[in-house]
């Protein structure tokens, strides 16, 4: 079976190791796909709707043909066809500089009859709603609905019980870098495309089946990318028009969204409104819950939520309803449904725990079947100081009122097959990694080069890792699910096992010793039945003479577990006359097996914290119901979180076995339900809405008194 | 953006004179640009000639002497926000400067440049969106989203003015001197704002060949005590959902004189004679710090997502109120 082996034998996995990329991105000598800059290249600019339903009855193209130094112009769009939200595509200019495609795009003429719009999810349910959705009548998808047990009988037998109503409106996904794209067709069949994606192979196939070229004269490059969360998977249109207007133009063409675009079109989290009916019995177990909500993830399905969460509810029913509306298509975002559902059943959790009299923590112990959380409360509540809670919520004195709170998460992470890599072991020593996979952020160049570093007793910086390339044919999945390091570390460590193997089936004559009882040492390698028997990696390697080792892996499924659990702390001050909320301490405890990167791990627990934080205080697009426009296409009112925001964020990694999980997105689950049940705790109001904003606070203030 | 001239100013009369080839919007000054800027690139306005201010000389000056401040009108707001002598004596205008955006903006931004900027109001930043600043039809604020709006004065126009500079100097008294092709003239900075009801399009009583060159501000008296709070969403760079700049006069806990001028509330900075009359002549306590926040919010008519801010601002007058006296 294979094994990451015991803690006390391993150099470097599970120990602090900076990513090895760190250097370049500071000093801006990583080139991202917005760096890159080819000879004689195009710019590309896309003409977006600004109406949010409307049917083309004409695009005009000869004026912004006629610009100088507009080198193609296309349209996006068939007159006769609908626009059905605000920055959808309707043509697209290449052009000699980026100012004189943006003058382009001004000059393209569209004659559109507008068509009645609904923006907000009231509007669009409402009885004499425009229908925009000829496929769903009253703009609403058939209902998902689950059933667990009998509710009625749960009701009948529950001592309390709560019903709520709770909001989380539709974020965006504000990656640092937008969407975007360089291509270059090398000829007319082979075809280069510098791509901000977190799936380089998906990309790939994308632009092969569309262009109908073979998949293997089409290369997807991504050194470097700044941030996808979800939303860059495939090339989206953008990346489509930007390879057209390259084979039109016979130029290299560079098309990145703008900040506007990145929001309108880019894909976004789905709202969520649930009003849930949940009940209790006298000694706290939660025993029959009724929800029904809705959500909208634009002009497309896919608004789903969980719920109930992570707490076990014998008798259950959920109903959950899609919502159209004219605004753009949402996208997987960091955790899909799990951060909503998570904020609404954890304020729920907290409700019912006060109509019972029972504390909030202990109320979870009752119904949490999850062991690793079970661990992770009495960890986490020793390190905010549980104790410190108001245990009467809002009885602080003083015009600044702290509370504490906390919420939970569940997640997968346990990789998959699908990953082709290579370890090479070259006769100078040199040694080379290589995989399609491509670094969305988490550092996995790093971790491949521990992985080998460790196998090989080298040093991290010893080995050349090259991911974020479609070239070398060694295919692996998008970054998606928090599957990239469970997917590709076994494989890595498998083709450094084998390509280790093969050296020492090499030297083993040399060394006079079977094969079986070699070992790499600090740069050597050495018998373990006679340790005089040493030589140094260099001189193993040049056994090898004109040849190289270089070898493939295989997924085990031993090396890697599916399933993390998570719970997190919040600490909050509210001002109670401004209505300002400072999160002054997180606590997040996150499962997550074997950490190969214990520093980068943290970073990633950081990061899902702090977009956790956006999500419960900040960040929310605003849709004008009149214009049908988002009023916060910028970030100056769309707000996400700075360094005055971060509070105090201690990462605990809870690391109970030795096999791979990855942890990309739970992080930032249990956060927003952690700091709204600190609020109320401080305050002794509940927000049952997102994001928690001093106007809510102070509302709520009002109106409790 | 659309494309434009550049000039260099060489003097006040020949930006005067530049100004008065027409009327508002086709020749614009710029100095730090950090609002202006943004304006070009989003196309709310396409000024055909830009006159960089900042190669006038002697304008950007700090002088502090007994009788008061004189400050240039392209002093930056970081050279206010550090200046010693505001810190010490004119602490309303040091904070407001360092409540301003974020050191990268203020490093640049100017103090005729902060006092002139235009709203923030997202209706008016949306360049499809023709709203009655704009000369439309109406001001979408009323039956739109109006969080971010005025809960006074804003009829029939609901932006707020978001200078953060303008209430602390109205605070403090300042007067502004402002050159126009027939001299130079002088007014209370208080008079230099307006209201949408007399001019929907404008924030300020300057005629489109006039600029503002320099503002004064009288020393302060003894045992002034002054404070600026602002409320924000986010710790920086944020607008202000509201503030209040406050300056007291005080013997001991009773208040001789105040001036509380209101910010984010009001298309204009909003002197709260009513806050003042409050706490004027009084002893301040709970009960008349109280006051002061109800009298100053009493004529407010919030919008559909504004209430809160009638509560904050009440509740911001009254904690200056509690300050003065502590």
């Amino acid at each position: 079976m294979a094994s990451w082996g015991e803690a006390s034998e391993s150099r470097l996995i599970g120990k602090r190791v900076t990513r090895l990329s760190g250097k370049d991105k500071v000093t801006g000598k990583a080139k991202y796909t917005f760096d890159i800059n080819e000879p004689g290249m195009l710019y590309g600019r896309i003409l977006r709707s600004e109406t949010p339903h409307a049917t083309v009855m004409g695009i005009d193209l000869s004026e912004a043909e006629a610009l100088p130094g507009v080198k193609a112009v296309i349209p996006l769009i068939e007159v006769g066809n609908k626009l059905r939200y605000q920055g959808q595509e309707i043509a697209a200019v290449a052009a000699e500089t980026d100012d004189i495609a943006k003058d382009a795009i001004r000059l393209i003429y569209v004659d559109l009859e507008e068509l009645p719009h609904v923006v907000t999810e009231a509007d669009a349910m409402a009885a004499d709603a425009p229908q925009i959705r000829e496929d769903w009548a009253g703009n609403q998808s058939e209902p998902n609905i689950r059933e667990d047990g009998d509710i009625n009988a749960g009701f009948a037998e529950a001592a309390v019980d709560v019903e709520a109503t709770y909001h989380t409106p539709v974020q965006t996904h504000v990656c640092l870098e937008t969407h975007g794209h360089v291509a270059k067709w090398e000829d007319d069949q082979n075809l280069t495309v510098w791509a901000s994606t977190q799936g380089v192979f998906g990309v790939r196939n994308d632009f092969a089946q569309h262009f109908e070229l073979p998949a293997n004269q089409v290369r997807v490059i991504t050194e470097h990318m700044g941030g996808g969360f979800g939303s860059k998977f495939g090339p989206g249109t953008e990346g489509r028009t930007a390879v057209e207007l390259a084979r039109i133009t016979g130029k290299a063409v560079k098309l990145m969204l703008t900040r506007k675009a990145e929001h309108l079109v880019a894909g976004n989290r789905p709202s969520m409104t649930q009003s849930v009916r949940a009940g209790a019995t006298r000694d706290g177990r939660l025993i029959a819950y009724d929800m029904k909500g809705y959500g909208t993830g634009g002009i497309s399905s896919g608004a789903g939520f969980t719920g109930p969460y992570v707490y076990h509810v014998p008798n259950s029913r959920a109903e959950r309803v899609n919502v159209a509306v004219n605004a753009g298509n949402q996208r997987a975002m960091r955790a899909p449904g799990h951060p909503q559902g998570a904020f609404a059943m954890d304020s729920l959790m907290d409700e019912l725990a006060e109509k019972l009299g029972m504390n909030p923590l202990e109320f979870r112990r009752i119904n949490d079947p999850n062991e690793v959380r079970q661990a992770q409360y009495t960890l986490g509540a020793q390190e905010i100081g549980w104790h410190r809670r108001n245990s009467v919520p809002g009885s602080g004195t003083g015009v600044e009122k702290r509370g504490i709170g906390l919420g939970s998460g569940q997640w997968g992470g346990g990789g998959g097959r699908g990953t082709e890599a290579r370890v090479t072991i070259n006769a100078d020593g040199t040694v080379e990694a290589v995989t399609g996979t491509q670094d969305i952020g988490t550092g996995v160049r790093t971790v491949i080069a521990m992985i080998v570093a460790e196998e090989f007793g080298l040093e991290t910086t010893d080995v050349r890792v090259k991911v974020g390339d479609s070239q070398p044919g060694l295919p692996s999945g998008g970054s998606g699910g928090s599957q990239t390091t469970p997917s590709v570390a076994p494989v890595i460590k498998t083709a450094a096992a084998a390509a280790k193997q093969k050296l020492f089936e090499r030297i083993a004559p040399l060394l006079e010793a079977p094969v079986g009882d070699l070992r790499v040492g600090t740069g050597t390698i050495y018998v373990v039945s006679d340790r005089t028997k040493t030589i140094t990696w260099k001189q193993a390697a040049g056994q090898l003479g004109m040849e190289s080792i270089s070898e493939g892996g295989t997924w085990e499924e031993d090396l890697r577990q599916n399933g993390a659990a998570g719970t997190q702390f919040a600490e909050v001050e509210i001002d109670t006359q401004t209505g300002a909320i400072r999160v002054v301490k997180i606590v997040a405890v996150q499962d997550c097996g074997l950490a190969i990167n214990r520093l980068t791990t943290e970073s990633q627990i950081n990061g899902g914290v702090i977009m956790g934080l956006g999500q419960a205080l900040l960040e929310e697009r605003f849709m004008d119901p009149v214009t049908g426009r988002m009023l916060n296409a910028n970030l100056e009112d769309y707000k996400v979180p700075g360094t005055f925001e971060i509070p105090e964020i201690k990462s605990i990694v809870f690391d109970t076995h030795r096999k791979v999980t990855g942890v990309g997105e739970p992080p930032c689950i249990p956060t927003p339900g952690a700091i709204a049940n600190a609020v109320y705790n401080a305050i002794g109001v509940r927000i049952r809405s997102l994001p928690i904003t001093p106007d809510k606070i102070l509302d709520a203030l009002a109106e409790k008194a | 953006m659309e494309k434009f001239s550049y000039v260099n100013a060489t003097s006040l009369e020949q930006v005067t004179s530049l100004l008065s080839e027409s009327g508002w919007g086709e020749v614009m000054l710029i100095a730090g640009g950090t609002d202006l800027l943004a304006e070009l690139k989003e196309y709310i306005e396409t000024p055909k000639t830009l006159v960089n201010l900042k190669t006038l000389p002697g304008m950007d000056g700090i002088e502090a002497d007994a009788s008061g401040l004189k400050i240039g009108a392209l002093a930056t707001v970081a050279d206010i926000a550090m200046h010693p002598t505001i810190q010490h004596h004119y602490t309303v205008l040091s904070q407001a400067a360092g409540s301003v955006a974020t050191p990268q903006i203020r490093n640049v931004g100017t103090l005729g440049g902060n006092l002139c900027q235009r709203p923030r109001c997202w209706y008016y930043r949306d360049e499809t969106t023709n709203c009655l600043k704009k000369g439309g039809d109406i001001c979408y604020a009323v039956d739109g989203l109006s969080k971010y709006h005025a809960i006074l004065g804003g009829d029939p126009v609901y932006i707020v003015h978001p200078s953060d500079l303008a209430p602390a100097l109205i605070a403090l008294g300042a007067s502004v001197e402002i050159v126009g092709p027939e001299g130079v003239k002088n007014m209370s900075l208080e008079e230099f704002f307006t209201l949408p009801a007399a001019n929907p399009f404008r924030e300020n009583v300057l005629e489109p060949n006039e600029i503002v060159v320099e503002v004064s501000v009288p020393a302060p008296k003894p045992n002034t005590k002054s404070f600026y709070l602002k409320a924000q969403e986010k710790g920086a760079p944020d607008f202000a959902l509201s503030s209040v700049a406050g300056v007291f006069e005080m013997d001991g806990k009773t208040c001789k004189t105040a001036s509380i001028v209101l910010g984010g509330v009001a298309p204009a900075p909003w002197r709260s004679k009513e806050a003042e009359a409050a706490v004027t002549g009084k002893m301040i306590d709970e009960s008349v710090s109280q006051q002061a926040g109800a009298d100053a919010v009493k004529d407010a008519q919030p919008l559909n997502d504004n209430a809160y801010k009638v509560t904050l601002t009440q509740n911001l007058v009254s904690r200056a109120a509690m300050m003065a006296a502590s």
